[in-house]
């Protein structure tokens, strides 16, 4: 059964949202870094820094990480998965980073990020922030700044798709 | 995350046995290991745990060193063995040896042998992954990896490229895995060199036999310089180095033959000199130092590919620990 | 004590003799062969469906015993012969020591007759310690036994010194079997040379290196007047040379053996030491040469070049392997197979090359066909059986035929009267 969960107007929507919330909870932009998580997390992340951009004339950096060669299922999985690119153009040392992210699940993509980033450097800090909460976490990991909330079994799959890659932009949900 | 298909062997023996997709996804694997050299911290987690053993019976400072960097980019643990030659005739077997480090488990094992089909044995007798680093005339398939990653990377293209090889083919492995590597990606390969120094049979792989180096070089977009060896005067395969210099060094002159952009590439050791001459070797057209660069990101690719996938059923250590 | 074998083809290619009938023998010769013998024998032998030819001999076998017991001894080859079909072996004398002398050969002689299943007739060295310098005592040798002589494993590389071989075993009716190779053309290589050797990087040994050799040689039985006997032809120009040698009227004779008519040298593709021997495989070209020469008479026999070898010795890397595979128990199978069941060879030809041919081209005239008086040596062949080579009897097992499904038994291996081996019984000493 596939069900859509948020179509364009409401992504779009949703990102401003989210945009407000990171600002407000920075005074400083002037620190900040967004660094989306590849695949689609970097689409969200390069539509967040373009509002911040745009809404309080700011010039904050933009940069993206792939996870593949940190994921803690390297050595188990029989696929192999395809290295995609990570540009972190700025001093990661100097930066409070908003990572951002399509769909947060069991946790452990944005612990390979995190990883990822550090190798870069020792950020001022990191902060969370998804589009999509779908529960059933792994590890302790929370998000600072959410734009939906949805509960799902495990079996359940959630995505999000672009047009860009996908044709379309909206969170499906595909339930059993 | 999209999931690719990964390479079909759970060894790399020769590039003879790799199909085109195979070869693409090695070279597009090795992309973003390159750019990985750029940070200061040029080192990722993907192969933490698994050990990797360089088995070199020939001695080899660049490969060997080159392997053990690109494993250690890839967090894996890496022991290095240098076998003398006389344990070869009078130690322990081949076969032996390799159980013996399959006792020890590990995962990789990267082979240099002097005796073609030595990684052969290797790869029959062992679940683990074994990468053939040179084994006697046969292949060296990292080198014409990383080779047909260079000339793609300066080239932007290797199908419908005129690559040349000059020297020693008979007795090059880096020369066969480059014709396997070039014909398959759509190349054309060319070789030059004295009869005595081209195998039989060649041209039936698709390449195109000179004896005359100045012919060889019209319109040549690549040339890839073969070491010459010095004792194959000795087995009157040429009559002195002199002679050899004289008709097949590759030289300023020689290099105004070929295009104005062609690349000059070569394996290493280069003996200066002899088949290249230092004006050759120090012109802008050389690209023997990225070849080192490209040959650890290549390399990593391959660890990468190979120690990333689960080796036939058995379990990983991950998997043992839960 | 009579046995009669009853009901089968029997095919004797000496007595031009290929029909239904029994066969009779009585205290170790061969009595009688006709239609319906009633005779009351103490022990019969069903032969129906089955073809009952003279004794096999393999002309070109290593028994290693002495000096290299743990890849073969006496007895465990002679078993492997009969498991073969083979009644009569001749064994090489490239021992350790050399069979170039008579102690040595009176050594083959007694232990055969002590431990060995089958006949066994020593080929003693042409040269002293096959050392290809100065003559062994070709007379003595003669007179110890040796039914031939040859340095086989290596050539005999100077002119000079091959000449006077065989103008001298001239006078005692010996052949002089020639490992035929020139050494410095060959130096080094592992394998046939052609796109198979370049595409595995292992070094090659050029066909001429074969061919020089048995066109010298060949010039030299035309010089001399002595027996030539060529050993495993592997090469279209060998055959070729022979053939025009035989157009001649020179005195010399040919063997091959079953893989040069059988495999090609993409055999030696994954690098198998079970495909490394010397000669080595050859191309396709050379396999129809072979074949055509083995049906246009150029060819004499088939010999196994039977030539055990450890498993330690073979499980090494291609280069340090020594050469060499092993035969005995395939040989019957793969000539079958190849030969008579591809239309090459017809079955009474195909036993000539094991019978008539080789009892004549050695003198062993008490053989090779079933004439009365001769020796009750009796191969009973089932054609149609197939196996898979799984084990050998043999003390090794180098054969590229290993797990390989076969077709064509000796069912009944009977070796002066007395079954020596039965393929449902196996060995019977």
């Amino acid at each position: 059964m596939k069900k859509i969960i948020a179509d364009k107007t409401e992504i779009t929507k949703i990102l401003k949202v989210l945009a407000a919330q990171i600002a407000k909870a920075n005074k400083d932009l002037s620190s900040l870094a967004i660094v989306g998580i590849q695949t689609r997390g970097k689409y969200l992340a390069k539509q967040i820094v373009e509002l911040l951009n745009a809404t309080n004339k700011t010039k904050i950096p933009f940069g993206f990480i792939d996870t593949t060669l940190y994921r803690d299922d390297v050595a188990t999985t029989s696929a192999t998965r395809a290295i995609k690119e990570t540009d972190l153009p700025f001093e990661v040392s100097d930066k409070k980073i908003i990572l951002v992210d399509d769909v947060l699940f069991t946790g452990r993509t944005v612990r390979a990020a995190l990883d990822g980033i550090m190798d870069f450097g020792r950020p001022k800090s990191i902060a969370l922030a998804v589009l999509v909460d779908r529960g059933n976490r792994e590890l302790p990991i929370a998000p600072d700044f959410v734009g939906m909330t949805i509960v799902t079994k495990s079996i359940d799959k959630v995505k999000l798709e672009v047009s860009e890659l996908d044709g379309a932009d909206r969170v499906i949900l595909l339930k059993d | 995350m999209e999931k690719i298909s990964g390479l079909k062997s759970k060894d790399l023996l020769g590039i003879e046995f790799l199909d085109k997709s195979e070869i693409e996804l090695i070279l597009n694997t090795a992309k973003p290991f390159k750019n990985l050299f750029t940070r200061s911290i040029k080192k990722v987690p993907a192969l933490r745990g698994k050990t990797v053993v360089n088995l070199f019976y020939e001695p080899s400072t660049r490969t060997r060193t080159s392997f053990e960097i690109a494993s250690k980019r890839l967090s894996a643990d890496v022991v290095s063995i240098a076998v003398s030659s006389s344990s070869v005739v009078k130690g322990e077997s081949l076969i032996d040896t390799g159980k013996t480090m399959e006792a020890m488990k590990a995962d990789i094992i990267i082979i240099r042998h002097n005796l073609a089909g030595a990684p052969a044995i290797l790869a029959k007798n062992l679940n683990a992954s074994i990468i053939n680093a040179g084994d006697g005339f046969h292949e060296h398939p990292s080198q014409g990896l990383l080779d047909a990653y260079t000339m793609r990377d300066k080239k932007n293209k290797i199908e419908g490229l005129n690559v040349l090889l000059v020297g020693d083919i008979l007795h090059s492995r880096v020369a066969k895995s480059n014709i396997w590597a070039l014909s398959k990606l759509g190349a054309k390969v060319r070789v030059a060199g004295p009869p005595t120094l081209i195998p039989k049979g060649i041209e039936k792989l698709g390449v195109k036999v000179f004896y005359n180096i100045d012919e060889a070089l019209e319109g040549v977009d690549v040339v890839n310089i073969l070491r010459i060896q010095l004792e194959r005067q000795q087995e009157n395969m040429f009559p002195s180095i002199h002679e050899y210099v004289e008709l097949y060094q590759m030289n300023a002159q020689r290099l105004r033959m070929a295009k104005p952009d062609v690349l000059i590439m070569h394996p290493g050791p280069m003996n200066r000199g002899i088949e290249i001459s230092s004006e050759v070797a120090d012109s802008p057209n050389a690209v023997i130092r990225e070849q080192v660069t490209n040959g650890i990101a290549v390399r990593m690719a391959i660890l990468y590919l190979l120690g990333s996938k689960k080796q036939n059923g058995k379990t990983s250590v991950l998997e043992a620990a839960q | 004590m009579k046995t009669l074998i009853k009901g089968g083809r029997v095919i004797d290619p000496a007595n031009n003799f290929d029909k239904q009938a029994d066969v009779l023998i009585e205290d170790g010769k061969i009595i009688a062969v006709t239609k319906n013998i009633k005779i009351i024998a103490d022990k019969t032998i069903d032969a129906t469906n089955l073809i009952v030819v003279p004794g096999l001999i393999d002309v070109h076998t290593h028994l290693r015993e002495p000096g290299r017991e743990e890849a073969e001894t006496i007895a465990t080859g002679t078993c492997a012969a009969a498991k073969g079909g083979f009644t009569t072996v001749l064994c090489m004398p490239n021992t350790k020591p050399a069979l170039d002398n008579a102690p040595a050969v009176e050594f083959i002689l007694l232990k055969a007759q002590k431990e060995g299943l089958v006949n066994v007739h020593p080929i003693g060295c042409i040269t002293r310690g096959s050392a290809g310098e100065e003559l062994a005592e070709i007379g003595v040798l003669k007179k110890a036994g040796v039914v031939a002589i040859s340095d086989d494993g290596s050539p005999v590389s100077n002119s000079l010194v091959m000449r006077r071989a065989l103008e001298y075993a001239k006078m005692f009716k010996l052949p002089v079997i020639a490992h035929c190779e020139d050494k410095n053309l060959a130096k080094n290589g592992v394998m046939n040379e052609g796109f198979i050797s370049t595409l595995l990087g292992l070094r090659g040994i050029p066909p001429q290196a074969e061919e020089i050799m048995v066109s010298r040689d060949v010039m030299l039985a035309q010089l001399t007047g002595g027996h030539l006997h060529v050993a495993h032809i592997s090469t279209a120009g060998s055959v070729d040379i022979v053939r025009q040698a035989k157009k001649k009227k020179i005195n010399v004779t040919a063997e091959t053996c079953p893989h040069y008519f059988s495999l090609t040298d993409e055999a030696v593709k994954g690098y198998s030491t079970s495909t490394k021997m010397n000669p080595p495989l050859r191309t396709a070209v050379d396999v129809a040469a072979i074949k055509a020469g083995l049906a246009d008479g150029t060819i004499d026999c088939i010999a196994s070049d039977h030539a055990p070898h450890t498993r330690e010795e073979k499980s090494r890397e291609f280069d340090l392997a020594p050469f060499g595979i092993i035969g005995l128990e395939t040989m019957l199978s793969l000539s079958l197979m190849y030969l008579v069941d591809k239309k090459i060879l017809s079955l009474k030809q195909l036993i000539a090359k094991f019978t008539a041919n080789p009892a004549k081209i050695f003198a062993l005239t008490d053989r090779g066909s079933l004439s009365k008086g001769k020796r009750a040596d009796i191969t009973i062949i089932d054609p149609s059986k197939v196996f898979v080579a799984n084990s050998f009897i043999s003390k090794s097992s180098n054969s590229p035929y290993l797990g390989k499904k076969l077709k064509g038994v000796a069912a009944y291996t009977i070796v002066g009267g007395k079954i020596v081996w039965s393929h449902k019984e196996g060995i019977i000493y």
